[in-house]
């Protein structure tokens, strides 16, 4: 590791005890590193956009001579609007593209892959003579009880009541995966940064002594 | 107060405290834990294996470096696979806060195998609005990416010369660390069937199990134990190695393994504490 590499990566172990000691308590080491995260990613962002998409996507075409992209850069402009309550009004016509193509694009995909290919995947072989086979009835039993649970003209009593309870069940079992999930993933933020600093500390110790 | 109260009431702190030791004294003195290859990692690392030199995998970047822990060592273990075994490799991005990632991953490995930009791989860049860059994708790569990201027109490119569209990647793999897999989903396998395999943050992988039982997916990464993995079987392939320091994910494994001990043990107390103290409220 060079000389530049080791203080870099040395501004990098500060920064990420600065996030750390929050864990003890709010301070300004903390606010510091918050402060520059947000600015330096909303920097960074802006830089992105500007160069990705406003100038090859508006500016050049323009120069170009292809003044039809002056129609998109209007909308564009008058998304401006909204930051004024006299003249927000104006915004509308992009808002309605943008809502109108968004939701045309968007509406019969989601419908087939989120929902009919969903329900086309609980549309199984079942038995009960090998495990998928099992497992394919588990699939559909869950998927019909966490539906029941959902059903609120019907009072949950009797036999519906415990096809909603065992719903509840499923649920919690969801649940519990995404929070195991969930965890599995922080605790993995936290390992990758604490190996850094081992090896970032380890590094220091052996080139300064 | 007793001991069960005491124990409901105790300062979050404290386990904060606990937890830090556990992770500095597993750091300092790692242990090899043993690792079982899910049947989703697995598929996507034989689906790699299966491909041929000169055929084309299209791999989508779209995480920032928050979740680089999770996800970078994904982006590693199948960039080197792919370019041991001379596959060519069309890279994109499709999160505002990810064109460096693709680039350092890219740029590292490409010189490691001597790999030329244009001829061995093409990175697209990046562009905003996922849903709609990849419908356009999906009929021509040059309608969002008329130039690459060094800023060279794609028809330029050696590479690019029988690469039109979807129809001529054998599959795309989306390592995602946001939103973007819903687009790949979505448009990409919905609208234009292409073949697809997901690697996401531990956070996402229960949310798309359903897509793989579906066969929308025909893999699934998970996270960091997902990473491991993948270097597990990219080590047992010969594609990396722990000599060069190349197995990142698996360097954390032990933390992780011991932090999730620790975090069952107390959440083992805090319900013994609710249900001792429960009836006495």
């Amino acid at each position: 590791m060079g000389t530049a590499e080791l203080i870099w990566n040395g501004v990098a172990a500060f920064l990420v005890l600065s996030i750390y000691s929050f864990l003890y308590k709010d301070n300004p080491f903390y606010k510091f590193a918050e402060h520059l995260v947000v600015g330096v990613s909303a920097g960074y962002f802006a830089i992105i956009l500007y160069y990705n998409a406003f100038l090859p996507k508006l500016i050049n075409p323009l120069r170009a001579g292809q003044y039809w992209y002056i129609i998109p850069g209007i909308l564009g402009l008058l998304m401006w609007a909204r930051f004024s309550r006299k003249w927000q009004w104006l915004s509308r016509p992009t808002l309605g593209f943008v809502i109108g193509g968004g939701a045309g694009l968007a509406i019969p995909l989601y419908l087939q892959n989120y929902v009919l290919r969903q329900l086309s995947a609980t549309m199984l072989p079942v038995g009960f003579t090998t495990w998928p086979l099992i497992r394919n009835v588990l699939i559909i039993i869950m998927v019909f009880c966490a539906l029941a649970y959902f059903y609120f003209s019907k009072q949950h009593k009797g036999a519906f009541g415990g096809a909603a309870q065992i719903g509840i069940w499923t649920l919690m079992v969801g649940f519990g995966a995404g929070f195991g999930m969930t965890v599995m993933g922080r605790v993995a933020l936290l390992a990758e940064r604490v190996v850094f600093l081992r090896d970032y500390f380890a590094t220091l110790l052996s080139t300064l002594f | 107060m007793n001991f069960y109260e005491r124990m409901m009431s105790l300062d979050r702190r404290w386990v904060y405290l606990v937890i830090g030791v556990v992770v500095v004294m597993t750091a300092i003195y790692p242990f090899r834990v043993p690792l079982y290859i899910t049947p989703e990692a697995r598929s996507v690392y034989d689906f790699v294996e299966s491909l041929t030199p000169g055929e084309v995998l299209m791999i989508g970047v779209d995480y920032a470096p928050e979740v680089m822990a999770e996800l970078h060592p994904m982006s590693y273990a199948i960039t080197r696979q792919c370019f041991s075994k001379d596959i060519k490799l069309l890279l994109c991005c499709l999160h505002q806060n990810g064109p460096g990632m693709v680039e350092q991953v890219v740029a590292q490995v490409a010189e490691e195998y001597g790999k030329v930009n244009g001829t061995d791989y093409v990175y697209l860049g990046y562009k905003p609005y996922p849903g709609i860059t990849i419908l356009a994708m999906g009929q021509n790569f040059r309608i969002p990416f008329p130039e690459d990201y060094y800023g060279t027109p794609l028809d330029s490119l050696p590479m690019m010369r029988t690469i039109t569209n979807f129809d001529n990647v054998k599959a795309i793999i989306n390592i995602s660390g946001g939103s973007g897999t819903e687009y790949w989903i979505n448009y990409a396998n919905g609208r234009y069937n292409a073949k697809l395999a997901i690697g996401v943050t531990g956070v996402m992988t229960a949310d798309y199990y359903p897509f793989l039982q579906s066969g929308q997916i025909f893999g699934l990464i998970g996270g960091m134990k997902g990473a491991s993995e993948y270097e597990y079987l990219a080590e047992k392939g010969g594609y990396i190695s722990k000599e060069k320091d190349q197995l990142v994910a698996s360097k954390s494994m032990p933390i992780q393994t011991t932090t999730h001990i620790v975090i069952i043990l107390f959440i083992v107390i805090g319900n013994v504490g609710y249900f001792m103290t429960k009836g006495k409220k």
